[in-house]
Order: C-alpha cells, then structure tokens, then sequence
C-alpha cells in the first residue's frame, strides 16, 4: 500500500514529524517498508502564461515564446514542444533554476535566438516517467507561485508492507483511521452523500451465486464527457500512490480504491447486453481481459457475465469488449462485495495479481459499496459531468459475513498479554478501534465484555485477536519482561545416544571441514551415487533447475561436487564432512535418513617439515571413521565387509571398499571412489569417502567398568606367513578364539610382501599383550598356549612361522 | 707406616685439593676421590697407620687425618657438583631446539559457520529447559501448512515459495511443523528447540533454495507474551554477548500465532545509529514469535482454555551473518575452504 503523507495528513493530522509517524505505523504492525520523496529535488520553476508563439526563423521544430511569469517583464523562451500554444499555464524553468540531474537553466541563445529559460514537461521535472511535450497545468494555476509550492510537491510517498490479515488499511482512509486510534485523533472521512439520481435508467443485475457475492451494487451515469481530463490533484494523487492516472472514469475508480479500499469497476453500458448476471463461470468460456489477454475459464471462477457471455472476471480484472474507452459517453459503474473465498487463489490460478483482486482475497469492507459508488458517483459528475441513475443494489443478506458478537475476559488478557489493564483503558482501547461493548458481569472468572468488531476489521474473528488487538494498541515495548516458572524437568537425549555433535567435533579435530550442500541435487549425479538404481529417485514438480531437481539418495553427490570446486581453487588436500537427511525410496516408502559422510583426498598431513608427505588411503579415512564411531561403545562389533562380486556399491573401487557393519546391522559404506567416476569428474584417483546412517546406530553400550589386573602382562611377537589374499580379520578371529581372555591385545605391527616371501604370500608381525586377571603369567603357560596358537594358525590358514 | 707429621700431612691435603681442582670431568674426579680417599686411598691409608702411635697421640692425630679428609671430601663434591652443573649446562645448550618451527602432524578443521550458530542458539536454549526436537523435511501439507492454520489459498502462502513433489508433498518452508509433530505425540507441558534445514523456491542474492531456521516453543498451564519477551531478551542479548542489546517488537502475522511479533535488535553494527547492514535504520529484524494460536492447539488437540503457549522462529543465517559479519548469502553453500576455514 502506497501512497502519500499529504493525502494522509488530509484526513487526519497527527502532531508528528514524517519519521516519527513512520516509526509509529511500524510499531503498531503496520511496517513502513520505504519512505521516498514525491519529487526529486529542483528548484526556480513557476507558473508562467504563454502569452505568444511564433515560429523561429531558423529552425522549424522550435518556437519563441513569450511567456508571463508574474514579473514585471515577460520572458522569451525557445520552445521546441510541438504541444506549446498561446493562453496555456506552464512551468517555467527561470534563469537561474535546477533541475533534476543538477540541471542548470542559463541564458541561452538557441540558432541566435536568445532564451531566458525552459518551458518544462514533466519528465523533466521528475513527475512522470515519460512525457510528450511540454507539461500543460490547469487554467486556475496562479502566475508566477512556486510549482514545488504549488503543487505540494515537498511530500514523501509513504509504502506499507501489509500483513494479509490487515486488509483494512489498504486504503488511506483505513491507515487514517489507525492512526487516529493510536494519537487519539478523530477522521475527517470524505463525503459520500447520496448523489441524487437526474435520470432512472436502472440496470438489472442478477445475484446467481449469492455465497460468493452477497451485494452488488451498480448505477448508470448518462452523457460522460470524452474530453474532459482528470484533475491535475487527482492525477498527481494517483502518481504519487504508484499509479500512472489514464483517464477520467479509470481514475475515479482507482481513486476511491485507494481512498476508500473499495475496487470499483466501469463498464461501457452500450456494449454490455442485457441484465448484469453474477455466476460461477462454466469450463471453456472465453474472455479477454483489460490487459488483452485471453483467458479460458475453469467452472470455478466467479465472472461477472452479461447475456453473451462473461464480461469482467470479478474482483480480478474487467474484461476489454465492456471496457471503457475514449468514445464511451454513458457507464455503469459496479461497486461490488465478493467474499474472499470466492476470490482466492482464482488470480494465481490464471496468473494474475491486480490491486482489486489483492483487496478481496483478504477481505474488503462489506458495508463499504454505497458509499464507494457515491463518492465514484460525485467524483465523476465534478470531472465529466453526466446524467447519475439511482444506484441499483442486489443483496442476498444472510451471505454476508457475520460480524459475531466476541466475549472478551478480563482475566484472559492478563492470561495471554502478562498485563492487566485498568478496565477504562481497555474500553478505551477497544472503542477507538470502532468496536462496540457490551459489559458483562458472568460471575468473576468471566467478567469482562462482549464485543463486536466494526465491518472492516476481518481479522476479528476469536477473543485471542481482541487480546492482541488491545496488546498492539496498548504498545508491545510497553509490555513488561517477565520469566516464567520453570516447571517440568525437560526430556534428555539418552546417555549412549549417538551424539552428532561429539562426532562433528571429532571429524574438526582430525582435520575436516564441515561443508553444507543442498539437499537435492542433478538426477544424473544422483544416479551415480545410487547404489540400488531400481528405486526411483524423489523429483521435485517445481525445481529451480534441473542441475538441483531430485532429492539426495546419498550426501556423497554434494560433497564430491565441493570437492571439484576446491580442487579447482588450487586446493590439493581437501577433507569434508556433512550431516542431514538422504531421501530413499523404500518399499514401505519414502525413507529420510539422517546421515554422515565424508571425504578424503589429497596428504594425510598439511605439507609440513617434520613428516614425510604421504597420500590418504582407505585406512586413514577407516581410522577416521573407527574415531567417530568409538562412541558407540561398540568398535568390537563393528566389521568392513569387502563386498561380495555383484554386491559391491556402484560409485566405490570394489577392490577398495567395504559394507559396514555394527553386529549384524548395516550402517553404511566406505571405501575408494571407483575410477571410473574419478576419472568423469576428472578427480585425482584416491579419493575416499564414507556414509553412515545415523539412524541404524542404535544406542550404544554404555561403559562398564572391568577390575584391573594386579599381575604383570606378558607380550609374545609373531610373524607369520599366510596366503596374500587371507584377510586379516581371520587371523584375529583364530587368535582371539585361541588366547580367549588372556588375549588383552593384539598389535599388528608389520605387513611384508615382497621378495623375502612368496609371490603369492603375505608376511604379519604382531604382538600379542597377554594377562590373567588371577595370577602372574608362567613362561610355561604362554609356552603352551604360543604352541596351541601356532598349530591352529597353520591348521586353519595354511599359515607358516617366518624363520 | 708411620703417620706423617703434620706438616707432611697439610702437604698430602694441599695435594689432594689440588687434584680436586685439577679434575676436568666426572671421571676424572672419580679417580682423585680413589686415589686420596678409596679404601687404600692415600689418606684413608693414614688413619690405618695410627696404631703405629703411643697411645695418647692417637685422638688429636686421627682428628687431624679425619680433618683432612672431611676437607678433601668437601672439595670434591663440591668440584662434583660444578662439573655436574657443567655437564648439564652443556647439555641443554646443546639439546636447544628451535620453538619457532610449526608443529607437527594434524591441524584442525572447524564446523560450517551455520552449524556454530545454531549449536549456540541450541546450548542456550538448553540453558533455559529447551529440548531438542527434528522432522521430517519431506513434509505434508497438513504438517506444514493446514494445521498450521495455513489453509489452502490464505495468502500467507503466497510468502511461502514452496517446492512440491507431484504426489503433493512438499519441502517444509518452515520448521513450524516440528511443533505439529512434537504436540502430536507429546502432552504439555513442552519446551521445545528445532533446528534444522528448510526450503523456499526463491535464489537471487538475498535468497538461497535452502536455508536453516530454529523454531522453539513453549507450553504450559501459565505462558503470557510477557514471558515470550523474557526468553527472547535473554536469548538475544546472550546470543549478542550484549546486556544492554535493544530490542523492538513490532506486531505482525502469522497464521499460526495470535498475537504475532516480530522482533528486531538494535543494529549490532552500528549500534542503532544507521549503517549499511541495518538500511540506515538503526533496527535489525531477527525473528518472528507469538502466541500459540488456538487453531493450532485444536489441530492436535491440546485445551487451549487449559494450556497456553508460544513460539518462535529464526534463521540461522542470517543470525551467523550478523555474529560473524558474513555479508553474502551464497558463501554459505559454496562451502569454499577459504571460507570453511575462518570459522575454526
């Protein structure tokens, strides 16, 4: 809602300086999103009188004119407007004026004429986006007055940022009533006496969905004249609320719109045939709109329709056979109330979004259209004359909306605001804002009143918006800052939950940055990821592009995409992590899993002095990974499952990746990025990742405290050769069942392929950490256990000792 | 062997400290401490010899030998104790190490500017009893939308710009539906923080198709907008690290709170005195609140004569772009590591 402070200030005139009027409106929830002056600066310019035009004798597009501007000698400017003419009042740049732009107006001498100034459009002075010739002002200008002073033009256009549920205040008169309420200041509301009818043509109007318009009002003016021109008052009210003023009849309506909040619209009368129907459209009808576009009608939309078909798509937009145009001498006028259900949603629906149909979506005054149609009525007859009929008004009562009777407790306002207003002040409140109280005294848990909220107010609909109505009034600052009692002792997350947080934290402390991405991502970089391509991926109907249309099926899409970007940016070690939801479809569904990923690539180290530079594996990420999952309490239970062939996971090296597993549960894979996909991204090979499904986790074990041993611990090495491809999850498995409690570790120390052993064997070196927890270890015990050890190791695995 | 007299024994003294001093290094002093005071030491030797004297010599003799010894014994450790100190001396000058050299092994990385703020905004809200909640993100229009007093065409859906599936749901554009879910499942009293991701169909430079917000909300059998100012006070000026920080409610609308605020902070910029970042106005707008609205309570039907409410939202980024003076939205999401890495 825009529109001017003067134009305001004609209806109610606070005491206060433009900004803090504006401060004032934002406060009471009526946001003044900008402040602008109506003009650009400029200075100099008059009201002068064309007192004579005659053609230059050296160039034939410019006239010399001379011009009255009050003083005591007329002026002799060049003039190169072709619409200059003898007897017009125009502004006058005089010498020594400026401009907009910094435009100094000098002596001039134009093809050897001399020029004591500029005859100004209105372009030029800042007061209209464009203009053909010179700005011609109405005959009553007085000679030689300032135009800035003149024309008020030291005025700031005012936009508010309106919430939908304050429709009231789009208008002026409804910002002008608020701001009555809040400086405690009567409205001087602009007269709209009935006009009386010089002529009876009535023009019959047909109620045919009364739900979605319950009152139609329309009235026949006879003999409108074609030539006459809007006001320049009205005009420069028009421009300055934000609409370009067009032509009498268009202008009057957008002028009690904005005044009043009342669309009204004008039909051609001689081009509307027969009675005014108001329906619901039926499929396929045809209509043209006032903007030339054609629209096709849905069953569902309310038109305003004459025998031939629909004429104005209603609260939306007129159509543009009835339209008014500069022939059009005799008009109906419509001054119409449709329900905001009827309207909403319908201008989206064909793209369309107009000053009216943003009125009725959100509710305009429904006792609002006499005086709108009267106030059109007079505004039209003082402009262009006319033969007014009586106003016709079809009304279908019981669809208006009721205007429910609201009790309001006293006790309740302290309730939800936290204050307890003197009753007088609540009343005062209340009353200000146009409502109407009747006390009520229902014993002293009820006390309070029953209100009822006047016909603009469409967001009074419960008491909880009386309660806010008098907190607004009463001022939010003015509420005191209080601390509720701390009652309920809040529900904890469980003590071996998976905390996200401890494990962010310990990714930051070995070197990860945390990335964020979107959560949808291109269908092709998904399906890449994907590893069951059988289920379709979650598309979105409305994506911004296709490179971001499908919902996530893995967070490794987003993160190999920030890792291209940093590699990009001459970045060689880059280490990434990111937490939230991938978005599978399961057969029971759509499936949100919370997950956590990362990727590796690049030194295992910053490039440093102390250490060697040695590119991150599979095993630095697996340590990583083992990191963050020691939470759980359940690392023994945690396995990397090398993938059978066939089940390996599409976007990993199948060689280099494992299902993870805590139990029996799967939660996630790692593993190498495959090199084919290295290679499409053009990613240097090596790069490792992991994704974990938070959600598969589980709780964790808790700690339990073991007694600690009193005996010393013995620790035996061995080295034993065993086929190259012998996981070593096998020997831990023999050794474990072997060593059975005593076993408190078991160090890997040294893996050898190479020359010393057979092509297609592998040497291990490890320490085994042995301790009873009721006795010193005898050499005669670990003897024979090393021995038991060693034969089923050999028995087993086909393992050796290393000579 | 005879003692020596005295003479020749203050000679053996002067000898042995002589050697004392002499002594170059440990060793060295080991082999004077042997020589003069080792079991068959030179000086030791002499107190073996006193048997050799009349009786009534013997005492003042072997005082005199014991004298000597008690000398030459003070000397050497003495002389020990400076070659020690020597030694050690040597030994740290040389060990020396340049401290200046950067460390070793792995540096740290840091969580993304956004989860920093929305950890802070979670650990105060701990403070005052709030507790953790998550959704879906992946919503239904009920969740999101209808029992959210949003029905379908109110026009506060138009400032939703909302992306939808073709099957009708759609990406949360708030995370108001949190407290649907949580109303739902939970009885009052409640006091709720969720934080998480949510999603607009909108992207120009003050815009991003995704973005994180925390909502929280309060319910129990006593909760006015007074008390909704006192978290939100408490919360910003803790957010801010300023006790004085000014805050302004302003009234606005939500669908889904009656009465509805909105509430800007003095610029934490400039103080209140006009900048760039406020719009010259001195005011930061930072989050909305209000009154749980009875609407919402019927929808998961929670007694709003018995239970009151309210609730709160914010977004995270525009929260960490004024804490940590960011002044581009995109950065957030192109996830830069010369970004990243400011935020350690």
């Amino acid at each position: 809602m825009r529109f001017s402070e003067s134009w305001l200030r004609e209806r109610v005139d606070p005491p206060l300086a433009t900004e803090a009027l504006c401060d004032q409106l934002s406060m009471a929830g009526l946001e003044v999103d900008a402040l602008e002056p109506v003009a650009p600066p400029f200075t100099g310019v008059v009201v002068g009188l064309v007192e004579q035009v005659e053609s230059h004798p050296d160039a034939s597009k410019l006239r010399v004119c001379r011009v009255d501007v009050g003083a005591d000698e007329s002026l002799q400017i060049v003039c190169g407007a072709a619409n200059v003419a003898a007897g017009q009042r125009v502004p006058v740049a005089c010498v020594g004026a400026v401009l907009p732009g910094d435009f100094k107006i000098k002596q001039a001498k134009l093809r050897g004429v001399a020029s004591q100034g500029m005859i100004c459009s209105a372009a030029e002075l800042g007061l209209a986006e464009s203009s053909e010739g010179i700005m011609i002002l109405p005959a009553d200008a007085p000679l030689g007055q300032d135009l800035r002073e003149w024309l008020a033009l030291d005025d700031q256009a005012i936009e508010l940022d309106l919430t939908p549920d304050r429709s009231d205040c789009l208008s002026v008169i409804g910002v002008a009533r608020e701001v009555g309420v809040l400086n405690r200041l009567s409205v001087s509301e602009p007269a709209s006496d009935p006009v009386p009818a010089t002529q009876e043509q009535r023009h019959e109007v047909r109620l045919e969905a009364p739900a979605a318009c319950p009152r139609y009002l329309c009235r026949v003016v006879r003999g409108v004249d074609a030539q006459a021109a809007t006001p320049l008052w009205m005009a420069e009210r028009l421009r300055r609320s934000g609409l370009r003023p067009i032509a009498p009849v268009v202008d009057v309506t957008n002028y009690v719109l904005l005044e009043l909040g009342q669309p009204l619209h004008a039909f051609d009368l001689a081009k509307l045939d027969g009675a005014i129907q108001v329906r619901l459209s039926r499929a396929g009808e045809q209509l043209t709109l006032l903007s030339d576009d054609e629209v096709e009608l849905d069953d569902d939309t309310l038109v305003i329709a004459d025998a031939k078909g629909p004429v104005a798509m209603a609260g939306i937009m007129g159509g543009a056979t009835t339209a008014v145009s500069e022939t059009t001498r005799d008009i109906l006028f419509e001054s119409a109330f449709f329900t905001p259900e009827a309207i909403v949603g319908r201008a989206r629906r064909y793209g369309l979004h107009t000053d009216s149909s943003h009125r009725f979506e959100r509710g305009v005054d429904p006792l609002l259209q006499q005086r709108a149609i009267e106030r059109a009525t007079r505004l039209l007859l003082g402009i262009a004359g006319g033969e007014p009929g009586p106003v016709v008004e079809a009304c279908a009562e019981t669809h208006l909306p009721p205007s429910p009777s609201l009790p309001l407790r006293k006790r309740r306002i302290e309730q939800v605001l936290g204050i307890a207003p003197e009753d007088a002040q609540i009343v005062d409140i209340l009353q200000r804002l146009g409502m109407q109280l009747e006390e009520q005294d229902a014993g002293l848990q009820d006390a309070g009143w029953q209100v009822r909220a006047p016909s603009w107010r469409f967001d009074i609909q419960r008491e909880v918006d009386l309660i806010a109505e008098i907190g607004r009034v009463y001022g939010y600052d003015a509420i005191p800052v209080t601390h509720a009692r701390s009652a309920a002792f809040t529900r904890a997350p469980r003590e071996m939950a998976f905390d996200l947080d401890q494990a962010r934290r310990t990714l930051v402390a070995r070197g990860y940055f945390e990335a964020i991405t979107y959560s949808f991502v291109s269908p092709e970089q998904n399906a890449l990821f994907d590893p069951a391509p059988a289920a379709p991926p979650l598309q979105l109907a409305n994506p911004l592009s296709a490179e971001l249309s499908v919902m996530r099926g893995s967070l490794w899409p987003g993160l190999i995409q920030v890792v291209r970007q940093n590699l990009a940016r001459q970045q060689s070690r880059v280490r990434l992590f990111e937490s939230g939801l991938r978005f599978r479809t399961r057969s029971q569904g759509l499936s949100q899993e919370s997950c956590l990923a990362g990727v590796i690539v690049g030194p295992v180290l910053p490039e440093q002095w102390g250490e060697a530079r040695r590119m991150a594996d599979f095993f630095d990420l697996k340590a990583d990974l083992e990191a963050v999952l020691a939470q759980t309490g359940r690392l023994d239970q945690l396995r990397f499952q090398a993938p059978d062939e066939g089940e390996a996971h599409a976007a990993l090296h199948p060689g280099q990746s494992a299902r993870l597993l805590l139990g029996e549960r799967p939660i996630g894979w790692i593993g190498t990025l495959h090199p084919e996909l290295a290679q499409r991204f053009e990613l240097p090979n090596a790069v490792q990742l992991f994704e974990l499904d938070l959600g598969q986790l589980g709780i964790g074990e808790r700690p339990a405290f073991a007694p600690l041993s009193r005996f010393p611990s013995i620790r035996r090495d061995l080295a034993l050769v065993v086929d190259a491809d012998l996981p070593f999850e096998r020997v831990r498995e023999v050794v474990n069942a072997t060593a059975g409690d005593l076993l408190k570790q078991l160090v890997l120390f040294d893996l050898y392929q190479g020359e010393k052993v057979d092509a297609d064997r592998k040497s291990l070196a490890f320490g085994l950490i042995l301790q009873a927890s009721s006795q010193t270890l005898v050499d005669a015990d670990v003897d024979a256990l090393m021995r038991r050890l060693i034969e089923r190791l050999e028995q087993d695995l086909g393992a050796t000792l290393r000579s | 062997m005879t003692p020596r007299p005295d003479a020749d024994l203050a000679a053996l003294e002067a000898e042995a400290l002589a050697a004392v001093a002499a002594a170059e290094d440990l060793a060295r002093l080991d082999e004077v401490r042997v020589h003069y005071l080792g079991k068959s030491g030179r000086l030791t030797t002499q107190l073996k010899s006193l048997g050799a004297l009349p009786k009534e010599e013997r005492p003042a003799a072997g005082q005199r030998i014991n004298e000597a010894k008690r000398q030459v014994q003070a000397a050497l450790e003495a002389r020990r104790a400076a070659l020690e100190a020597q030694a050690l001396n040597r030994r740290l000058r040389e060990e020396r190490i340049d401290v200046t050299l950067p460390g070793r092994g792995q540096t740290a990385g840091a969580l993304h500017p956004v989860t920093r703020a929305m950890l802070r905004i979670e650990r105060l809200f701990a403070n005052a009893g709030f507790s953790i909640a998550e959704g879906p993100e992946v919503e239904d229009d009920y969740h999101n939308f209808e029992a959210l007093n949003i029905p379908a065409h109110h026009p506060a859906r138009a400032m939703h710009d909302t992306f939808y599936f073709p099957d009708g749901r759609l990406l949360r554009t708030h995370t108001s539906p949190v407290q649907i879910r949580v109303m739902e499942h939970q009885p009052p009293p409640l006091r709720i923080i969720a934080p998480g991701r949510v999603y607009r169909c909108d992207s120009d430079l003050t815009h991003t198709p995704m973005f994180h917000q925390v909502e929280g909300f309060l319910v129990d059998e006593e909760a006015t907008f007074a008390d909704l100012k006192g978290v939100l006070y408490d919360f910003l000026r803790n957010f801010f690290e300023q006790d004085d920080l000014k805050l302004r409610f302003r009234p606005s609308y939500f669908p889904f709170t009656e009465p509805s605020a909105e509430v800007d902070v003095q610029c934490v910029k400039c103080g209140g005195t006009g900048c760039r970042v406020c719009k010259q106005s001195g005011w930061l707008e930072v989050l909305g609140c209000g009154m749980i609205h009875s609407e919402v309570f019927r929808h998961v039907g929670i007694d709003s004569e018995q239970w009151l409410g309210y609730a709160f939202g914010m977004g995270v980024e525009r929260l960490a772009m004024l804490r940590y003076g960011i002044d581009d939205l995109r950065l957030y999401f192109d996830n830069d590591l010369r970004f990243l890495s400011q935020f350690a």
